[in-house]
């Protein structure tokens, strides 16, 4: 918020025009010169009269603009590399079954990597959003309020567990677990063939989304739980005085305010899950086609293919991974973009950045 | 309302309600049933009881409540059980997350393992330890903070100091969208600069990835801190002839120098378990490079990452992953502690 405007004008209505101006003392150009009196206070930027003023201000200034600068070189640099791999690709970019980018005929495509990366975001997501709604309210509504606090900040502490320690709980004891859901599964619901099972290691799809939701799993907690705390409570009181059960509350005053904050924390989740490096790479057996079957392993995505291919890329090698880095790139900034214009608009609860 | 007219008083306005202890009861025989299908379906993972135990939990709440209270309070409760029943469920992967790594951890870590190196040892055997990834992850993490801290901080006073105007406004809007690039990809942007200039991995490259990660945070936190300063202070001090800059200096950082400690260190913890931009950039290395400019290095998440993949399978590697990892959520975790401590102490008033 702009701070000169922190306390709001409307009450000062019948000061004098001097008084009001001082109100802007902090925006002000040179404190120690009276303040224009009609004038709307001056802008601070860019009026800065001293030299030492001058200087910090061009520190500062400088810094953000180098912030906006490396943004521009990171979409800039890999957009060259990408056009560089692109242009030598004997197949096509987008629609390829194939990842041999090191040969001297490179046929490489991210046809496989996107299906990948988006079945197992969207398992993620399913799994995670309910639960991490039900555990926002938890924290809001229903636990007994010396639990809460401390829960609130394990998870705080939890979102905060590198993602290779996530993968390499997932790889080694997540994975021999899923053997009893898996041969369930493929019992009962084999022959949706979604859900079909040939016996191998539960390294598949269907784990990496379990895994992945467990990771985003605090990122929107933390976030939706701020929106939910922020309902006003005279809403609530309004629906409980018209004797709304607390289930009766939630859906009539708390999902209803929350519902964009929750939309948004999803997609920062979304966006965290569709970048997730190492988890996948350490729980995934990869392969370079696409199936049916979210229990059989195989398919990969767009992070985890970058990590397992590294290593044996020569130059022309590394370029097609940055192309496919690229495509991920948009991605994740599409996603993030809407969810912070989702927050913007109602930024008086933003959990994130408020 | 109209109770004077009333001849016959109810006991309560309450309608049949079930009693305090009732939903325990329904979770104890709940749980009772799912042990007794698990035994006698034979069922072996103890994820499918717990379940089954969950189910009936959910769905014998709902018939009581229904037949006792009611339509909408069975509707109530069943909510109310289903978002503890969620809770339960997502404890149990994080619970276990941390005890596993704690008890599979400590059986390697020991004085030994934090002070040698892997340098002679191979992967498939016992011994070895993470000293050089202790020393890569310090000196990667150290320059990444001398690079992103005094830009982040900087920044964060432009937006809040200074900023009006369509420029703060592309600043702040892009310092969202850093929040959410994926490490790997600030990875890749690094990368794609050494492939232009010739250049083999080393530790500084690293530094420079997890910079980009790390100033986004810093950017952040750091505003929020300098929002919370109290307005008259900054007035107090320009009515009395300070120059802004100064004013900023002396009286504005110092009091919100406990939030951007926080916010650093916070920032930290969050980029100390990078692995996959230190995976492309600084390679690994089993032997100790002090050097961040020169030569391929090891680092903590990276070497967790390695002995998992190039092992094959072997339990020493395991082992060592295990307790690399449990040193790893350890430093993060006391950083993590350490910044809300000081948080706590020196909010500004």
């Amino acid at each position: 918020m702009d701070i000169s405007t922190q306390k709001p004008q409307a009450g000062n209505d019948d000061t004098l025009p001097e008084d009001a101006a001082m109100k802007h003392a902090p925006s002000a150009p040179a404190p120690g010169h009276a303040p224009a009196t009609k004038a709307p206070a001056p802008r601070a930027a860019g009026t800065a009269t001293r030299r030492g003023d001058r200087i910090f201000l061009g520190l500062s200034r400088g810094s953000g603009i180098l912030l906006l600068a490396v943004m521009a070189a990171i979409a800039v640099f890999l957009s060259y590399r990408a056009i560089l791999a692109i242009s030598k690709d004997q197949g096509n970019f987008l629609t390829t079954f194939e990842w041999d980018p090191n040969s001297t005929e490179p046929v490489f495509g991210i046809a496989v990597l996107a299906f990948g990366t988006v079945v197992s975001s969207v398992i993620a997501m399913v799994i995670a959003v309910p639960v991490a709604v039900a555990i926002a309210l938890f924290l809001t509504h229903y636990a007994p309020r010396r639990l809460s606090g401390p829960i609130a900040y394990v998870v705080d502490l939890l979102a905060a567990v590198p993602s290779i320690v996530y993968g390499l709980w997932g790889a080694l004891v997540l994975v021999p677990h899923m053997n009893g859901l898996f041969s369930w599964l493929d019992t009962y619901l084999g022959w949706t063939g979604i859900f079909s099972w040939q016996g191998g290691p539960a390294r598949s799809m269907l784990t990496v989304g379990i895994l992945l939701a467990v990771m985003i799993l605090p990122v929107i907690t933390n976030v939706s739980r701020e929106v939910f705390r922020q309902v006003p409570k005279a809403h609530e009181e309004a629906a409980l005085a018209l004797g709304a059960t607390r289930w009766e509350v939630i859906r009539m005053s708390v999902l209803p305010f929350g519902r964009s904050g929750v939309i948004s924390a999803s997609m920062l989740g979304l966006g965290r899950a569709l970048g997730e490096t190492m988890a996948v790479a350490t729980v995934l057996s990869p392969t370079f086609d696409i199936q049916a079957s979210l229990l059989d392993p195989g398919g990969g995505t767009f992070a985890q293919n970058i990590a397992s291919k590294f290593g044996e890329a020569n130059e022309q090698g590394r370029d097609a991974l940055i192309a496919s880095g690229l495509v991920l790139f948009v991605i994740t900034l599409l996603v993030n973009g809407a969810a912070r214009m989702i927050i913007a608009r109602r930024k008086e609860y933003s959990g994130a950045n408020a | 309302m109209s109770t004077a007219h009333a001849t016959v008083k109810p006991v309560s306005l309450q309608g049949a309600r079930l009693p305090k202890w009732a939903p325990w009861g329904v979770a104890a025989t709940a749980i009772a049933v799912a042990v007794a299908v698990g035994l006698a379906a034979g069922l072996h993972s103890r994820v499918q009881w717990g379940l089954i135990a969950a189910v009936l939990f959910v769905l014998g709440t709902y018939a009581l409540s229904a037949k006792v209270e009611g339509r909408r309070q069975a509707k109530d409760r069943v909510a109310t059980s289903l978002v503890w029943v969620a809770f339960l469920l997502a404890v149990v992967p994080l619970l276990s997350l941390v005890w596993e790594t704690a008890v599979r951890g400590v059986k390697v870590l020991d004085g030994y393992f934090l002070t040698h190196s892997m340098g002679v040892v191979a992967d498939a055997e016992p011994g070895g330890g993470i000293y050089h990834a202790i020393l890569g992850t310090a000196q990667q993490v150290g320059l990444a903070t001398l690079i992103a801290a005094p830009i982040g901080v900087l920044t964060a006073i432009y937006l809040v100091e200074y900023g009006r105007g369509s420029l703060a406004k592309a600043v702040t809007f892009f310092v969202d969208v850093m929040t959410g690039i994926p490490s790997i990809v600030a990875g890749l942007f690094i990368l794609s600069l050494m492939l232009m200039l010739d250049l083999q991995p080393f530790g500084f490259a690293g530094s420079l990835a997890l910079a980009i990660l790390m100033l986004p945070v810093v950017v952040r936190s750091t505003e929020e801190m300098l929002k919370l300063v109290p307005n008259e202070l900054r007035e107090a001090s320009l009515a009395l002839g300070v120059p802004r800059w100064r004013t900023i200096l002396k009286v504005v950082l110092p009091t919100a120098v406990g939030g951007i400690t926080t916010g650093v260190m916070l920032a930290i913890a969050r980029i100390a378990g990078e692995s996959a931009p230190v995976l492309l950039l600084v390679f690994g290395n089993n032997f100790i490079n002090a050097n961040p400019f020169e030569g391929a290095q090891a680092s903590l998440p990276l070497y967790i990452y390695q002995q998992y993949i190039n092992s094959a399978g072997s339990p020493a590697a395991y082992d060592r992953a295990w307790a690399a990892a449990l040193t790893l959520i350890a430093f993060v975790m006391i950083l993590n502690l350490v910044a809300r401590g000081i948080a706590r102490w020196k909010t500004p008033r």
